[in-house]
């Protein structure tokens, strides 16, 4: 499963397949802002709009399908009274493209004529029967309710969309028959016309006692029972095949429907003692938990301590997601608490079990102000990272004196010419330069 | 960016023949309902709908408002109401919702259902039980295929992979026949099929049954396409876990590319609107940088940039007659190309902010991991902190997913601690998510004790010995195992590579994924296709659990000469990533002579199998 750590470094090291890097002050994001200067640039010899598609405001091109209905649901909002719409009332939501109507009725006539010889054309000879698809069914094909079809027949002439009668099919041999046919071609949609027959015409205890042994026909059964709601059948049918999990989970999934916070509540506390499987019961115990407190909200009850109690939440995700919220409010006090901790001397130290690179991070996005990310940047361990986040954030005394401590007096001469002239910054970096106390490394 | 040296890929087939099928058979429909009439659309088919129709063409037949199936009360006035629908019993009851608050308001009028592509016997089951059997008119619009470029085609089904692959549902099995069947009137007959994969195989069975029924004069035609290879998913859900970096892939992950098109938002435009964006071969600079990884793109791009400002630049030395000529030739095309090229930059830079956000070098980093099998617990703990960062639910389930298909299942203490976190931290009704994809396999507990040992390849041995005949269920959950760490090696999906990748000029199709990782699913079909056969994978085949076959049509010439045996049709049934694509776009263009698959897709779904949505 791992091989030698070095093994794993020199890969990444090497690493043939490099990630591209996605970061802001990259060269590639400089190209591509270029780009979209020069672009923009060209904007005003052309004027976007004049021989462009037409479209909407919601972006579908004028007359398309997907926009003409969105026209015709704005049109049903306000209903259609008065004067104005009186007679030419359904018209209202098409645009009237003057040109393209009296065109169209031009058209009109050939094209119900003309369609499929038009393709013929353009298709040489070939079948056209083979893809020409049956539009009108001669009356024929209705009238064999009485032949004597054999399964296999039965089934093919199912396949094929004709209206075959299964009444006949009495002996649950020839049932059988039928349905195992169905399953050999492949056919889902005859499968399931076929179960559909037998659920009607055989006792539930038999019918499932069969399907037992036919997997696939008992998907179909499964898949039919579901798509069409018959939630008690489907229930018998799981705890027939002793399939208790199944039992459970579909009548949680039931839960979905309910709007109501109450009785859904209440549904929940009715799905515990269904037969889950351990993990999941704990799961669906928080669930209702969880609405229970909602519906409260408390204060005591529902502290984040408290919470992280009660559902067991690990350290990471319960940071993870506390330091999100405080940042998200601002709450630059709340985020420190969250990571200090005091030792039995009362000492006081900054701890993150998700690494301070993170912190940073979730403190970034929620642009925290420059002395509070620079705090975190500080606390970041790995060197590198450290000096990377300090960079892009512009933590001056957090490079300085990382290039200070690795005694890197060409790096900090480097980044002095980064800072601004004059500035508080740049004295630091020249008395540090000048301290005859440091060993420089260069 | 094409480079000196590689071949081009043969010209696809005119596959626009598909679209005007279907338009006039619509227009015939809505014949068959003479006078004015509502239609009522089902939001799945809008999309396919506005690429082959528009509402002039429906005014020309009569046809009067257009609603979205919904559900809301109809406000119609019309006498006559035509619903357009997918299958589906819900669609059923909808109308059936319809057509009785018209009988209580004592008010009647005309209903026709047109499904698409086919019908169902549930649905006619459902008016039935409805007691509105009659009162109905039912028909058939067999729009099954849409070509959406010119070198792929789509199904448009994106139910296809839940139903098949989690509810073990083959009602859209006789429709892959059906598409199969009319591809093959237009462009067949095809000299070699392949396949592997239970629904691919079983599709291929119906196809077959159905042609032997047709069977007529189109063997005397010259086909324009060779060969046809069928592809399960399940064959390969590595390649579709993984996070995308060719433009397309990565256009589709940020922005979804929905039916060939797509929703760039004000952010992009740099105006006040959204736009709609088609992403095919039309659009001269995506078609340039489409099939590229995205580090490539910038450099085009910015070039691009240049070159136009150059060309407009031009027009400062002009005199009149000169200027004229300029503004009536070439004017337009620049403008085009300047709104292509500024929407394009827009997107990579929205996202490239995207990205960074969400420490994407990290995301990969792990997925590389995953994918060799290193540092395995790093990227187990990786996983772990992106559920809690709460980075995104779909990402999250997707390492996961990729973490316990890489390995086999995760061991029990991860499978735990993972799902605890995840419910915690995204809703624990995802249980029920986390129920379906254990059912299909992608997210599994290893059982305790066990790792992929001597014992697991003996039973994935006795599993696909055919003389075992039926599977039971015990073995068939074994069976699922995805022993990706054996295909891998035995593939070389793992590129060993000294110094750098060359991501400029690719050497194999690696590329896709920055040079890490070849998708197995185009390997396999690569390996097939090179070998006209199936010979010297027996070890692979084993390990996907088998399924495979090769069938020559004797009744075809194969003659390799022919340019039209170059093209190969892959059909992905249960969907495939932009990253398949364009690395079958590089196998096409790459390999000389026999094997240079083009590919044209059927896709059966878009983009995520990874997810199974938890109702």
């Amino acid at each position: 499963m791992s091989r030698a750590r070095a093994d794993e470094d020199e890969y990444w090291h090497s690493s043939k397949c490099r990630a591209f890097t996605f970061d802001d002050d990259d060269d590639e994001l400089c190209q591509l802002k270029e780009s979209k200067r020069a672009v923009n640039s060209l904007r005003d010899i052309v004027d976007d709009d004049d021989d462009l598609e037409r479209v909407s405001w919601s972006g579908e091109p004028v007359g398309s399908i997907s926009w003409s209905i969105k026209e015709t649901a704005s049109s049903s909002v306000s209903p259609p009274e008065g004067s104005l719409q009186k007679g030419s009332s359904s018209y209202a939501a098409l645009p009237k493209q003057a040109s393209s109507y009296s065109l169209s009725s031009f058209f009109k006539g050939r094209n119900k004529l003309g369609s499929f010889q038009s393709l013929s054309d353009a298709l040489s000879d070939a079948g056209v029967k083979s893809y020409a698809p049956e539009l009108r069914r001669p009356k024929a094909d209705y009238k064999d309710y009485s032949s004597d079809w054999s399964p296999k027949d039965t089934v093919r002439r199912m396949q094929r969309g004709k209206v075959c009668s299964l009444e006949r099919f009495r002996s649950l041999q020839e049932k059988l028959m039928l349905l195992d046919e169905a399953v050999a071609v492949h056919d889902g949609n005859v499968i399931t016309a076929v179960l559909i027959f037998l659920k009607r015409t055989l006792k539930k205890e038999i019918l499932f006692r069969e399907l037992e042994v036919r997997q696939v026909a008992l998907r179909h059964l499964i898949h039919f029972l579901r798509e069409s709601e018959e939630q008690k059948l489907l229930l018998d049918l799981f705890r027939f095949l002793d399939r208790t999990e199944e039992v459970a989970l579909s009548q949680y999934r039931e839960h979905l429907n309910i709007q109501d916070a109450d009785k859904r509540k209440e549904f929940l506390k009715g799905c515990i003692g269904l037969p889950f499987s351990a993990e999941d019961a704990a799961h669906v115990q928080d669930h209702y938990t969880l609405l229970e407190r909602q519906i409260i909200i408390e204060g005591t009850f529902s502290s984040p301590t408290n919470l992280k109690k009660t559902f067991k939440i690990p350290d990471k995700q319960y940071v993870l997601t506390a330091l999100a919220a405080r940042a998200k409010l601002r709450a630059w006090h709340d985020v420190d608490a969250l990571f200090t901790t005091k030792n039995w001397l009362g000492y006081t130290k900054k701890r993150a079990p998700i690494g301070f690179h993170r912190v940073v991070e979730v403190l970034q996005r929620n642009n925290a102000p420059v002395q509070v990310v620079q705090e975190y940047v500080r606390l970041v361990e790995d060197v590198d990272t450290r000096l990377n986040l300090a960079t892009k954030y512009k933590c001056h005394d957090v490079v300085i004196d990382t290039y200070r401590d690795l005694k890197d007096r060409i790096q900090l001469l480097a980044y002095r010419c980064k800072v601004e002239r004059g500035s508080s910054e740049e004295d630091k970096i020249d008395s540090i330069l000048s301290n005859s106390q440091i060993r420089w490394k260069n | 960016m094409a480079s000196p040296g590689r071949r081009d890929a043969p010209e696809p087939p005119d596959f626009a023949v598909l679209k005007r099928l279907a338009r006039d058979q619509l227009v015939y429909l809505l014949e068959q309902l003479p006078g004015r009439k509502d239609l009522f659309i089902d939001a799945d088919l809008m999309s396919p709908l506005d690429r082959i129709a528009n509402v002039s063409l429906l005014k020309q037949h009569e046809v009067d408002k257009l609603y979205k199936v919904e559900n809301k009360p109809v406000v119609s006035t019309s006498d006559q109401l035509c619903f357009l629908v997918r299958p589906r019993i819900r669609n059923v009851k909808y109308v059936a919702d319809v057509v009785h608050a018209d009988k209580a308001a004592g008010r009647s009028r005309k209903y026709k259902i047109i499904f698409s592509p086919q019908k169902f016997y549930v649905c006619e089951m459902v008016l039935e039980e409805e007691g509105i059997y009659g009162d109905v008119t039912c028909d058939e619009w067999s729009f099954y295929l849409l070509p959406l470029d010119d070198d792929l085609i789509s199904m448009e089904l994106p139910e296809f992979f839940r139903d098949y692959f989690l509810e073990g549902d083959h009602r859209w099995i006789n429709t892959v026949a059906r598409a199969l069947q009319l591809l093959s009137s237009l462009y067949g007959p095809f000299a070699k099929t392949y396949g592997i994969g239970r629904c691919a195989k079983m599709a291929y069975e119906l196809w077959r049954e159905l042609e032997e029924e047709v069977e007529g004069d189109s063997q005397a035609r010259r086909p324009e396409i060779g060969h046809i290879f069928f592809v399960d998913r399940d064959m390969d859900y590595v390649t579709a876990l993984c996070s995308q970096v060719v433009y397309e892939g990565l256009v589709d992950d940020t922005f979804r590319i929905k039916c060939g098109s797509v929703d760039f938002g004000p952010d992009i435009t740099s105006g006040d609107r959204s736009i709609k964006l088609l992403l095919n071969a039309q659009d001269k600079v995506f078609a340039e940088i489409r099939n590229e990884h995205f580090t490539n793109v910038f450099g085009f791009l910015s070039q691009k940039a240049r070159n136009l400002q150059a060309q407009y630049d031009r027009r400062r030395g002009m005199d009149i007659k000169q200027m004229k000529n300029f503004v009536s030739q070439e004017l337009k095309g620049l403008k085009q190309e300047h709104r292509l090229l500024s929407l394009h930059i827009g997107a990579c830079e929205s996202i490239m902010k995207k990205k960074t956000k969400q420490d994407f070098q990290e995301l990969i980093k792990t997925e590389h991991s995953l994918l060799e099998g290193f540092d395995i617990r790093e990227s187990a703990s990786f996983i772990e902190e992106h559920i809690d960062r709460q980075v995104s639910p779909i990402e999250s389930l997707r390492l996961m997913c990729l973490l316990s298909i890489t390995e086999n299942g995760l061991i029990p203490k991860d499978y735990r601690s993972l799902k605890t976190q995840y419910l915690q931290s995204y809703g624990p009704e995802h249980l029920l998510t986390f129920h379906n994809l254990k059912r299909i396999g992608l997210l599994t507990e290893q059982s305790p004790g066990e790792t992929f040992t001597a014992v697991e390849s003996k039973v994935s041995r006795l599993v696909t010995d055919r003389a075992a005949g039926k599977l039971t269920d015990a073995f068939n959950s074994l069976a699922r195992k995805s022993n990706f760490r054996g295909i891998s090696k035995k593939l070389g999906l793992i590129p060993r590579v000294d110094g750098e990748y060359n991501l400029k000029m690719p050497r194999d199709m690696a590329y896709v994924f920055s040079g890490a990782y070849v998708p197995l699913s185009c390997k396999i079909i690569e390996q097939v296709l090179e070998r006209r056969s199936w010979l010297g994978l027996e070890e692979v085949v084993r390990l996907l659990n088998g399924n495979e076959f090769a069938v020559t049509d004797p009744a075809v010439e194969d003659n390799p000469t022919w340019e039209s045996q170059r093209v190969i049709l892959v059909v992905f049934l249960g969907g495939c990533t932009f990253s398949e694509i364009s690395a079958l776009r590089f196998l096409g263009k790459e390999k000389v002579a026999e094997t240079v698959p083009d590919c044209p897709l059927a896709r059966g779904e878009a983009k995520d199998p990874a997810l199974p949505p938890s109702d």
